[in-house]
């Protein structure tokens, strides 16, 4: 029997489903080999249980929690889809007010009062704070990045299909940027995040002529301290770097809603 | 059991993505209909909010992550707004990179919606996977055109989703005019999967209600508006510039939503594909313009179900239009432009034409020329209202004739006509009958 595999999204722009949508040349091997049991997109089946579930978005209110855990309780693998799934991503920002402040800047006074009061508004506006899957529930194997990186969700689509364990290389965007050649983004007089951030893309951003923002989250052994100060020595400010490492929010310390 | 005596309830649980995850609630009574409410259940993620403290050049950077299928149009809707606020003007080559940037998503969006959405329905089957195994011809072709555009976008800013080689003033690597070539040389070759895909279009029952309503959408004195133009409304037939948006979208909230409503000259307006080919028929190119012929649409035309057909007719302009300013930057190639640009505080707007509708942005900046202040209004919020009112209309008029599953069918095809964003998981409505 093929294996069920299943798709789906919390807070997110659904741009990673996107990204799988976009591996034309091996959409129609990959059918042959799997059975997409739910995928809000295109199907209209609702599946009891699954083999592997793809779950983009970040948790952002209790709703979203409990669908996460009735999922996770279906799922034999759980993987995480792109950064906001693995780090709560740019709307983990958001966590650094309080949600009435939030509220207020984006619907205004008057209706922050109403969906914070009114009873019927609790259920959908009950905002708590941007977290990300694995704060909740046991996560398996995360595809990092904003957005995954198709080549990775296919390393990890054949390793799960051959009985194997898919294993992902702890190396810097900067290994990678160097081997593609590419002039250093601190040469040009810029600064980038690729020294402490995950690599896996290839170093994408620096190959298209801009930075590393860190989206696909930070090395567990990056020396912080030493990337702040060379930040420093190109001019940053405290506050600056302090805006730079909230970006993506690509640190454990940072997505948690706690300053770093 | 007597369509006209029944009493049922649709539900719909999270119908959208991106835009608005929503819910649609149709309540039935002994033939007569009490309630239809399109909730929006989407969780809130604040960029209003968090892009406070942002440099000028990361906030359409950032804001790009709004929408997956749209991520161009937001950065583009960004970009104007912040140098609108920064003063900066911008060359004529990064007009046209960005003009090329923008077609590349239409293509990409439309053709995803039209043969993966919309098709599905009208031949009968829950989603495209059937089709793999009876239409296996059509599904390669959409597989074909949507990674041209996919390709295309990536040639143009360096990725297909969140590009990042496109910023303030211009393009921070410029694109390759070998690959640049390549593409054009790719859409020549597509024409002939265009007018297969005409010829599937004209195959199609489209149902046939309408519901007059008001078109919004941006118009521009000397070509189909897509990325530039004023605040063009079909009612008063009389533009707005854009910096006076708020006077068009005139927000407002309901508890059933977490979107904020549009209403502008009537109760609610449209926007869209359709939309666009009503306010701007006569700017389309030719090839597209004998389209919508060839697919019975003629303007005005206020039947919602026909967007899917102006999707079609905008998926051939986009393509001849490409076609068109791709040689133009082959012919006068690409210079290496100076993206400088000096910090100051101001308020900026920027709209532009995204696959859905019409969009704008605004952001302020302080004097440290820190983002300060930010909003957006996407075209799904625009179109909500109006959707909603569509299906108060229509449903009393298909109760009398339709059976449950075909009214639900109908209500379906109607969200999936509007957007893509909505249409995908209406596959999960529910129908139930109280008796």
């Amino acid at each position: 029997m093929k294996p069920k595999v299943a798709f789906f999204d919390m807070a997110s722009c659904e741009g990673c489903q996107l990204a799988i949508l976009n591996c034309e040349d091996v959409m129609l091997d990959i059918l042959a080999l799997v059975d997409i049991v739910e995928f809000r997109e295109a199907l209209s089946e609702r599946a009891p249980r699954f083999d592997i579930a793809f779950i983009e978005g970040s948790i952002n209110r209790e709703v979203d929690a409990d669908r996460l855990r009735s999922i996770r309780a279906r799922a034999t693998y759980l993987v995480s889809l792109g950064a906001c799934a693995c780090n709560g991503n740019v709307q983990a920002r958001s966590n650094l007010e309080a949600p009435a402040e939030n509220l207020e800047r984006v619907y205004g006074s008057e209706a922050r009062d109403r969906v914070q009061k009114d009873p019927r508004f609790w259920p959908l506006w009950a905002h708590t704070r941007v977290r990300p899957l694995k704060d909740l529930v046991k996560v398996d194997f995360e595809l990092r990045g904003c957005p995954v990186d198709k080549n990775e969700f296919l390393h990890l689509v054949k390793s799960l299909l051959l009985g194997s364990i898919p294993r992902f290389p702890s190396k810097a965007v900067c290994v990678e940027c160097k081997m593609n050649g590419n002039e250093c983004v601190f040469e040009r007089g810029e600064t980038c995040m690729g020294q402490i951030t995950y690599g896996g893309c290839n170093a994408i951003c620096i190959n298209g002529g801009y930075r590393c923002d860190g989206c696909r989250g930070t090395l567990p052994h990056a020396n912080l301290e030493a990337h702040r100060q060379l930040l420093r020595e190109k001019g940053l400010s405290d506050q600056e770097i302090h805006n730079r490492y909230h970006l993506f929010c690509s640190t454990d310390n940072i997505n948690r809603g706690r300053l770093a | 059991m007597n369509t006209a005596t029944k009493t049922f309830t649709i539900d719909v649980n999270h119908v959208t993505r991106v835009e608005g995850h929503g819910s649609i609630r149709i309540d039935t009574r002994a033939g007569e209909v009490k309630e239809v409410l399109l909730q929006i259940v989407e969780a809130n993620r604040f960029f209003e909010s968090f892009t406070r403290g942002m440099q000028p050049h990361e906030v359409p950077w950032i804001v790009g992550r709004i929408c997956g299928i749209c991520c161009v149009g937001h950065q583009l809707a960004a970009t104007k707004a912040v140098e609108d606020a920064l003063g900066l003007q911008v060359s004529s080559q990064t007009l046209l990179l960005r003009k090329l940037l923008n077609a590349s998503q239409f293509l990409q969006s439309h053709t995803l919606h039209v043969y993966f959405l919309a098709v599905p329905d009208f031949v009968g089957v829950p989603s495209v996977l059937p089709l793999i195994k009876t239409h296996p011809e059509v599904v390669k072709r959409a597989l074909g055109l949507k990674k041209l555009a996919n390709d295309f976008t990536a040639v143009m800013g360096g990725r297909a989703l969140h590009p990042m080689s496109n910023t303030l003033k211009g393009w921070r690597k410029l694109p390759s005019l070998e690959e640049m070539a390549k593409i054009r040389d790719r859409l020549v070759a597509a024409l002939p999967d265009l007018a297969e895909t005409v010829a599937i279009v004209k195959t199609l029952k489209i149902p046939p209600y309408e519901r007059e309503t008001e078109f919004v959408s941006l118009h521009h004195p000397d070509e189909y508006a897509l990325y530039d133009g004023d605040i063009y409304s079909s009612d008063t037939k009389v533009s707005v510039p854009v910096a006076e948006y708020r006077r068009v979208t005139n927000e407002f909230t309901v508890p059933h939503s977490t979107t904020k409503w549009s209403k502008w000259h009537r109760e609610a307006y449209s926007v869209g594909a359709l939309a666009r080919v009503n306010n701007n028929f006569d700017q389309l190119h030719p090839a597209a313009q004998q389209t919508a012929a060839d697919l019975g649409l003629r303007v005005p035309c206020y039947n919602p179900y026909m967007n899917n057909v102006a999707q079609v007719v905008e998926i051939v302009h986009c393509a001849h239009d490409s076609l068109a300013m791709l040689e133009q930057a082959l012919d006068q190639g690409l210079v290496e432009e100076d993206l400088g640009y000096t910090k100051q505080a101001g308020r900026g707007y920027g709209a532009t034409e995204v696959p859905r509708g019409i969009l704008f942005h605004e952001y302020a900046f302080d004097d440290q020329g820190l983002c300060c202040d930010a909003n957006a209004i996407i075209p799904t919020s625009q179109n909500i209202n109006n959707i909603e009112r569509d299906m108060k209309d229509f449903v009393p008029r298909m109760l009398p004739s339709m059976s449950k599953e075909e009214l639900t069918l109908h209500m379906e095809m109607l969200l999936r006509a509007y957007d893509p964003c909505i249409s995908c998981s209406v596959h999960m409505l529910n129908v139930e009958f109280e008796d």
